[in-house]
């Protein structure tokens, strides 16, 4: 039974797209079917983030409105086999995902890959009511930020009363913690809310902790999801969070500053 | 946490300032969302009817609900400004 993740956070700018990307290829490599779903109708950057920009033809739009195939609209991912990705339209607005559409090709996407990513945009709006709608995983990505730990804090409150499941009294989706943009060093220092906290006040469990890199931008400038970069700290965070994903026990990594040297310890930073 | 932090450590971290900060936030938009279906309209009413005597903004309405053990507790709080000019005039 092929299964539908949903990636969101409420508030923009927290790396859902950097991790659906990262998600969608992991679960890929470590040899299951998946497509990774753009629902940021208008604002398209999934395919930028994934490097397919230039092969897009149809989208995800025109498959609702009937005037394209899901074969035709597919990419395949050109470093793994067993990764499509469905881009969103770059013309349409959001109104044009409607709960039927939206399912239905959901429904022929369960026929052909074992995981479905969802990437949401921003906000609680349409579209990341749709992205949402029909999942059975949820990963709440969060910054270690008071914003966006409120906003996490929203979209658990839609998922548990506006998803399919909730209106149907289904089993509730299940729900993962992500933390992304995470600096071990500032937590320590008590600049930034430590990944406990975060946990604590979102009351669901820890999937992962990406840290804080230049690895991201220099995977987005390449249009190289950054979980390719296994020298990385985030390209091997993400790797640990799809073995969690996936039922293996990892330990979590990346929570403690760097071991600093003697005139640092002296002089602060 | 370097050694010269030490001296400088009289102000409150910003973290726990977050933390607790957030902590009550949620717990307020917890008890919104939890709370029943018509606690807005019951607000809008009541403000609506209030309104009819004197001149209050809907902010100046709190309406909470709040559970206890096997019961619940309902709370209608209305600020009346000061003093509280009549809209209506006796005929």
């Amino acid at each position: 039974m092929s299964k539908i993740i949903v990636v969101t956070s409420g508030k923009g700018g927290v790396g859902k797209t950097t991790t659906s990307a990262s998600f969608a290829s992991g679960l890929a490599m470590r040899g299951h079917s998946a497509v990774v779903i753009d629902f940021d109708v208008g604002l398209r950057n999934l395919d930028l983030i994934m490097g397919c920009e230039r092969r897009v033809v149809y989208d995800f739009v025109n498959v609702i409105n009937g005037e394209a195939t899901l074969r035709q609209a597919l990419i395949k991912d050109k470093r793994l086999d067993n990764l499509s990705i469905l881009p969103a339209s770059q013309t349409r607005d959001k109104e044009a995902l409607s709960k039927e559409g939206v399912g239905k090709v959901l429904d022929e996407l369960r026929e052909s890959f074992d995981y479905i990513v969802c990437d949401s945009p921003a906000g609680i709006e349409r579209g990341a009511l749709m992205a949402l709608y029909y999942a059975d995983e949820a990963l709440v990505v969060t910054n270690p930020e008071v914003s966006s730990v409120r906003d996490s804090d929203r979209i658990l409150g839609i998922l548990g009363a506006k998803s399919k499941r909730a209106e149907e009294g289904a089993e509730p989706i299940r729900e993962h913690l992500l933390v992304t943009r995470y600096s071990p060093q500032r937590v320590d220092q008590g600049e930034m809310l430590g990944v406990e906290d975060i946990r604590e006040l979102l009351g669901i469990p820890l999937l992962g902790v990406v840290p804080e890199s230049e690895a991201v931008l220099q995977a987005s400038n390449a249009g190289v999801p950054v979980i390719h970069d296994s020298d990385s700290s985030s390209g091997q965070a993400y790797a640990d969070a799809v073995a969690r994903f996936l039922g293996e026990e990892v330990p979590m990594r990346f929570l403690e500053p760097e071991k600093k040297g003697f005139l640092k310890r002296i002089f602060g930073t | 946490m370097s050694f010269i932090d030490y001296f400088r450590r009289n102000r409150r971290k910003s973290a726990s300032v977050a933390k607790e900060r957030l902590q009550i936030i949620l717990a307020r938009e917890h008890a919104d969302r939890d709370g029943p279906d018509f606690l807005p309209e019951l607000k809008r009413e009541l403000l609506e009817v209030v309104s009819r005597y004197v001149e209050i903004d809907l902010d100046q309405v709190n309406v909470t609900l709040e559970r206890d053990g096997d019961y619940e507790v309902l709370e209608l709080n209305v600020l009346l400004p000061d003093p509280s000019p009549r809209k209506r005039a006796a005929p």
